[in-house]
C-alpha cells in the first residue's frame, strides 16, 4: 500500500514516450500539470480541466485518457505517450500527422494534440472504422476551428492507407440521423 | 480548477481498501476511474480529506460471465466491458448503451461500479442495471451484502451504500433466450448527459421499461404484453408518474414526450 499526506512532496517516476522520467508533485497535482510543468512536455494542452474538451488526452498504458481527470500520483510507474512521441517510429511526422496536415485537419492546433492521441489509440483497436464510428470517437474532443469534416477525412484516410486501400473507400455506408437517437426515434421526434 | 489538497492512499487489496474506508470516516472518497469524481474535485464541488485509489487493486479488476450474470469488479473500466468479445450476446442491452455513455476516452478509464456508485439519474449504466434487475455487491469491514438494483438507487446521487461500504461488484443478468432488449437515448449532443434514456426488456409474457434522466433516479415499470393504444396509454401514465421537472436542458413537457416516443420506439424495436 502507498500513502501520501496532503502536504507531502512526492517523487513520481514514469515512462514518458519511452524514456524514464521523474519529477515531484503533491498528491493533488493533476497529471496534465505534472507533464507540462514538471516534465516540460507542453505538447499536451490544458483546456477545460473537467474532462469535457479532450485537449489534454494522452495514452496511459496505451489507452487514450484525459490527464486533467487523472492525478500525477496515479501515473506512478505508468507508460505515458504524448504527442511528442507520436512520430518516434517515423522520419518526420507520423502517417496520422501527415494526413492531418494534408487535409487541413487543424487550424489553431490547440485541440490537435489530444485528438491525435485518441486517434492513435482508436486506430490500433479498430483498423477499419466507419465514418459514423470515427465521429463518435471524435465526439470526445472539442475543435472550434475546423468543423471536424477535415479531421474525419484525415482519420479515414489514415485507416485506408494502413490497410492499403484507395483513399475515400470507407467500410460501410453511413446512416443519417442524430448519433444519439436511433433513426426510428428521430422519425418519432420529427412527427411529434 | 484544481482540487483542494487531500491525503492519498493506494491499497493493494479489497480488504485494505475497506479497512481504509472504515478508518477514514465519512469524509473519504473511493477513487476508481475518477471520470466523475476528478471533475467534481477540480470544480471543488466536493472536498474530501482522503482519496482511496482502488484503480490498481488486482482482485477488483475482473469481468466474468458466470452463474447467469456478468460480474464486473470495482476496478474494471467501462472500456474493458465495452470491448469484450461477445458482449452483444452476453448483455445485449449494455452493448447498445455503451456508445451513448460519454465518450470513448472517458469510457477507457471510467469504471462500471463507479457509475453505479455515483448514481447520476441520467446515467446509462444504472438504468441498464435496473432494467435487467441486476445486483450490487457492497463490501465493508462488517462483511458483504447484496442489494437489488431496485433498492440500491434511492434518489439524486443517493444510494443504499453506507459510508464505510465499497461497491465491490455489479452483476448484470446475462441475456435469456426469447427475451429481447432495446436501448434508446436523446441527448443535446452525442455523449452528453441523457435528457431522456430508456431501456426496454420484452419477454414472451411481459414488458419492462426503465427510464433515466427524467426522475431523481432511474425508474422501471412492468406490464403484460400490451399492444397498440393500450401500450401507448400505459407509457403515457408512466411518463406522468415520473414527476418530470423543467430545467435549463429541457422542459417537463418535452421530457414526457421523450418518454412516450423513445419508450414506444424501444419496445417496438425489441418486439420486432
Amino acid at each position: 500500500m502507498k500513502t501520501y499526506q496532503k502536504n507531502d512532496v512526492v517523487r513520481i517516476e514514469l515512462v514518458l514516450n519511452g524514456q524514464r522520467r521523474s519529477g515531484t508533485c503533491e498528491p493533488r497535482t493533476l497529471l496534465s500539470d505534472f507533464l507540462r510543468q514538471e516534465l516540460g512536455a507542453t505538447g499536451t494542452h490544458v483546456g477545460c480541466e473537467h474532462g469535457v474538451c479532450g485537449a489534454c488526452t494522452v495514452m496511459i498504458d496505451g489507452v487514450a485518457s484525459r490527464t486533467c481527470l487523472s492525478l500525477a500520483v496515479q501515473a506512478e510507474g505508468r507508460d505515458i505517450e504524448t504527442v511528442e512521441g507520436l512520430n518516434r517510429d517515423h522520419e518526420g511526422l507520423s502517417d496520422l500527422q501527415e494526413a492531418f496536415r494534408r487535409n487541413h485537419a487543424l487550424q489553431c492546433g490547440f485541440c490537435t494534440a489530444g485528438i491525435l492521441m485518441s486517434c492513435a489509440d482508436y486506430l490500433k483497436r479498430k483498423a477499419d472504422p466507419s465514418e459514423q464510428e470515427v465521429r463518435e470517437m471524435l465526439s470526445g474532443h472539442l475543435c472550434r476551428c475546423t468543423g471536424y469534416t477535415n479531421i474525419v477525412k484525415a482519420v479515414l484516410e489514415t485507416a485506408a492507407a494502413r490497410l492499403g486501400r484507395p483513399v475515400g473507400a470507407t467500410a460501410e455506408a453511413d446512416k443519417p440521423g442524430h448519433a444519439g437517437v436511433g433513426a426510428a426515434g428521430q422519425a418519432r421526434l420529427v412527427n411529434a | 480548477m484544481k482540487p483542494q489538497a487531500f491525503d492519498y492512499a493506494r491499497p493493494d487489496s479489497a480488504a485494505e481498501a475497506v479497512a481504509l474506508l472504515a478508518d477514514a470516516g465519512e469524509d473519504a472518497r473511493i477513487l476508481a476511474g475518477g471520470q466523475s469524481l476528478m471533475a467534481v474535485l477540480n470544480l471543488r464541488l466536493a472536498q474530501p480529506s482522503v482519496l482511496i485509489d482502488i484503480s490498481r487493486v488486482p482482485d477488483l479488476n475482473y469481468v466474468r460471465a458466470d452463474a447467469g450474470v456478468l460480474a464486473i469488479g470495482a476496478a474494471a473500466t467501462q472500456g474493458s466491458v465495452e470491448w469484450r468479445t461477445g458482449l452483444a450476446a452476453e448483455v445485449p442491452l449494455l452493448a447498445q448503451a455503451f456508445p451513448h455513455i460519454s465518450h470513448f476516452q472517458i469510457r477507457n478509464r471510467g469504471t462500471v461500479c463507479g457509475s453505479i456508485a455515483h448514481a447520476d439519474p441520467s446515467a446509462e449504466l444504472p438504468l441498464c442495471l435496473l432494467a435487467l434487475g441486476g445486483q450490487v455487491v457492497l463490501h465493508s469491514r462488517r462483511g458483504r451484502r447484496t442489494v437489488a438494483a431496485d433498492d440500491f438507487f434511492q434518489g439524486m446521487l443517493m444510494t443504499a451504500r453506507a459510508p464505510d461500504e465499497l461497491v465491490e461488484e455489479v452483476r448484470y443478468p446475462l441475456a435469456e433466450p426469447g427475451v429481447r432488449y432495446a436501448f434508446e437515448e436523446f441527448a443535446g449532443r452525442h455523449g452528453d448527459f441523457a435528457i431522456c434514456a430508456v431501456a426496454a426488456v420484452v419477454r414472451p409474457d411481459g414488458i419492462r421499461l426503465a427510464v433515466g434522466g427524467v426522475s431523481d433516479r432511474p425508474r422501471v415499470k412492468a406490464w403484460p404484453r400490451l399492444q397498440g393504444a393500450d401500450l401507448d396509454a400505459a407509457i403515457n401514465d408512466f411518463a406522468w408518474e415520473l414527476g418530470a421537472k423543467d430545467d435549463h436542458h429541457a422542459s417537463a413537457k418535452f421530457r414526457r414526450q421523450l418518454v412516450r416516443h423513445l419508450g414506444r420506439t424501444a419496445i417496438d424495436r425489441a418486439m420486432s
